[in-house]
């Protein structure tokens, strides 16, 4: 399935890029090369000097970025993961996207509890401590907003795909099944629904199916190896594989038990898909199978010029993994399969590559998932069809890129 | 076999059997003072009740800033009240009028998580009455309507059946899945619209380099400190009541502690209104002085018999908003660390009027 590109193929590009770049030998030395930089000469900062190291200064436009007109106030708001600069599967933990709902609660662990009530036999109270005490896994999942690419349901609006598709993050969540700590304070007969609530100002709660948090949920307190981030929730933070972000309760402090879902704001008001007739969906919990690519794209244009191209992006779904994913150059009209590189785990982000010569025409890029229960990402006019353009939540359709012949891509929508 | 069946009856004994004993029984005042959710049918409701007049009282102290006057909504907070029949339309305006489906979300949403930014402030009366005072905004009760414990599942929303099931497994995933078609699968291909008509993206090379100079600035130490140190002008000795050469440090530490305040209160270019009035040249300023802010009419009184915000008043006030003046609106309930008041006076007073 993930063909690599083939000896013949790579030694016809090599050329081709040779050929059209006009064979260029160089007229004059390159300085970076007969000149001696200080980084050659002088000594470098000791092993004192970054406890906690951050990336180069070069790096220091990979940042999450905020779109301000969207909300009200950025305690309340949403910023973006740079997908554009990224490669592989993992997010760096301080590049994952943040969506607060009453700001970063800043918690001392001492002080966290996680309480279990309602409909078990014995209500319990966690310290951290405790829970370290739990057998734990170690599990890699997207965790994608339900309002991802929400902003272009009534067309192309945001040049870039950290605007367009960026409130998504991948990590390895280490913590505690979810069924393991609910065991522990013994399930009542009529349990049915879950309901977490974090300690924020907020105190986001979501109601959650027992049959999910006894499946694949966890309780985890590290992300990448390190303790949870402030904003994604430290010290503790529930999983909730393949399903709508919101529903990963951060600054996790209880768990309720009960008989029945308690239909709170964030699945009333909020994260309801509104359809064209008036009616809405409820419930929306699983992510469909959606796919981008990340560059070229609007802020990371092809400068390069013709020749030999690497053509990116990523796929997930939250129904299981991406066997595989199509790549378009045209607008949909004819499609490669693209080549998939590193881990293929369910409900994870996959990576992958496209790698062609580009002669330098106008190109109009589309990727296309297609996830293991046989679901292949539709284009936005399929989902409209159904939808309509105002359901805000579940926009997977396939997004296009057009190319220039500059290679400056421009987010766009194609017939 | 004799083995795999007492295997089999290891796996099979109850779960109580196979616990940890980790953690501790939670005691009923714990689990009171954490459970306090609410559903549909009523249960997790507190004793209490409360009618529209009083709601409107509390709603014009506390919520009409964000949400306007009437729950129209101010700036692109959340609009309250109407909408109806709007939304099969192209611009739905969702409301607890006309899109909520419970009263009981209303109840508990406005309990835990209201007034923004001074969450779980309001009693359980208080939310009644500003639930009661919600659906009289909605047209849906006269204004003599009381709320309470036992009626308030009894009140239904016009929504409440406006809602389904997920149902993409039956309507979509069919549709969306089989052998996807690879070559010619269009005739034409042509853009019917570009985002760069729109041009609402928020990126900028101006904004970028600001971004890298900040990054810069925050590689050589403290962040804040960095974004304080921009952020101060040199003074105009002239005003001798402004923060002349104040610790950058104590500054830094105001502007992180000023978080707390930027729900209500704006600072710096440009700073409007908000649920509080903005804060540029606070220092130096009569109490109630911003022209288009409403004040309580404690503040504004105080501001007429002479009240200017110094060092001193500042601090007084800051310490115990309520205390320090009866019948001001500022829901906070006051700072305790002295050194947080002085930082806060300090990052006040850098910023000028």
């Amino acid at each position: 399935m993930a063909k690599g590109p083939t000896r013949r193929t790579f030694l016809t590009s090599a050329l081709a890029g040779a050929a059209a770049a006009g064979g260029v030998r160089a007229q004059t030395p390159d300085p970076a090369i007969v000149e001696l930089q200080p980084w050659m000469q002088a000594l470098g900062e000791g092993v004192d000097a970054r406890p906690y190291g951050v990336p180069s200064e070069h790096e220091a436009h990979v940042v999450r970025r905020n779109v301000d007109w969207l909300t009200a106030d950025p305690v309340s708001s949403v910023n973006f993961t740079p997908l554009h600069e990224l490669d592989g599967i993992i997010t760096p933990n301080g590049l994952c996207f943040e969506r607060h709902h009453a700001g970063i609660a800043e918690i001392d662990p001492a002080e966290h509890r996680l309480m279990i009530n309602g409909l078990v036999d014995t209500p319990l109270v966690f310290t951290m401590e405790d829970l370290k005490r739990f057998p734990r896994e170690n599990r890699i999942y997207f965790l994608e907003c339900a309002a991802n690419t929400g902003m272009e349901w009534r067309g192309a609006q945001l040049n870039g795909c950290q605007y367009t598709h960026g409130m998504i993050h991948n990590v390895m969540y280490t913590g505690i099944p979810l069924r393991l700590i609910l065991e522990e304070a013994g399930l009542k007969g009529s349990a049915a629904w879950i309901l977490p609530e974090g300690a924020d100002a907020s105190a986001m709660t979501r109601s959650i199916p027992l049959e999910k948090a006894l499946d694949d949920c966890m309780v985890a307190f590290k992300m990448n190896g390190e303790a949870l981030r402030p904003e994604q929730g430290y010290p503790l933070r529930l999983v909730v594989p393949g399903w709508e972000g919101n529903m990963w309760v951060k600054w996790l402090r209880r768990i309720e038990v009960g008989d029945q879902p308690w239909h709170h704001r964030e699945e009333t008001s909020k994260y309801t898909d509104l359809l064209s007739n008036g009616e809405a969906r409820r419930f929306t919990w699983e992510m469909d199978a959606k796919s981008v690519i990340t560059s070229p794209s609007p802020q990371a244009p092809i400068t390069h010029g013709p020749g030999p191209t690497v053509i990116t992006g990523i796929a997930w779904s939250g129904r299981g993994t991406v066997p595989r994913v199509d790549v378009s150059l045209d607008g949909g009209a004819n499609w490669v399969e693209g080549r998939i590189d590193g881990p293929s785990l369910p409900k994870s982000v996959h990576r992958f590559y496209h790698e062609f010569d580009w002669d330098g025409r106008p190109l109009l890029l589309q990727s296309r998932a297609h996830d293991s229960t046989g679901y292949v990402q539709p284009t936005k006019h399929a989902l409209r069809e159904i939808r309509g353009a105002e359901s805000i939540y579940h926009n997977n359709g396939i997004q296009t890129w057009a190319v220039n012949e500059k290679g400056e891509a421009e987010n766009v929508e194609v017939s | 076999m004799l083995r795999c069946l007492s295997l089999a009856l290891v796996l099979a004994a109850p779960a109580s059997a196979e616990t940890l004993g980790l953690g501790r029984p939670a005691l009923p005042e714990e689990i009171a003072a954490w459970d306090i959710d609410v559903r549909p049918d009523g249960a997790g409701l507190p004793e209490g009740s409360g009618d529209v007049l009083t709601g409107e009282e509390i709603y014009l102290d506390l919520c009409s800033t964000c949400h306007g006057a009437f729950g129209e909504g101010a700036g692109r907070w959340p609009v309250l009240m109407g909408g109806f029949g709007t939304l099969d339309g192209t611009r739905p305006v969702k409301t607890v009028g006309s899109y909520w489906p419970y009263l009981s979300t209303v109840w508990d949403y406005v309990h835990r998580a209201m007034p923004f930014g001074d969450a779980q402030s309001l009693t359980a009366d208080e939310v009644y009455a500003l639930t009661a005072y919600l659906l009289y905004l909605n047209d849906l009760v006269p204004d003599d309507f009381v709320l309470d414990r036992a009626n308030l599942a009894e009140t239904p929303l016009p929504n409440e059946d406006g809602f389904f099931l997920d149902d993409r497994e039956e309507v979509e995933l069919p549709l969306f899945s089989g052998e996807a078609c690879m070559t010619d699968c269009k005739e034409n291909v042509g853009i019917t619209m570009r985002a760069a008509v729109l041009d609402v993206t928020p990126e900028d090379q101006e904004a970028r380099e600001a971004r890298g100079e900040a990054a810069a600035a925050a590689d050589q130490g403290n962040p804040n400190l960095a974004a304080a140190a921009r952020d101060i002008e040199p003074s105009d000795a002239e005003g001798s009541l402004t923060m002349v050469g104040a610790d950058p440090e104590l500054v830094a530490l105001g502007e992180a502690l000023f978080r707390q305040c930027r729900a209500c209160h704006e600072v710096g270019e440009g700073a409007d209104n908000r649920v509080g009035p903005h804060l540029n040249g606070v220092i130096g300023r009569v109490a109630g002085g911003v022209d288009d802010y409403r004040y309580s009419s404690a503040m504004a009184n105080a501001g007429e018999a002479g009240l200017v915000w110094d060092a001193v008043s500042l601090h007084d006030f800051l310490a115990d908003p309520r205390g320090y003046m009866t019948g001001t609106k500022m829901a906070f309930r006051g700072m305790q660390s002295e050194e947080d008041i002085d930082a806060m006076i300090a990052y006040l007073g850098s910023i000028d009027g």
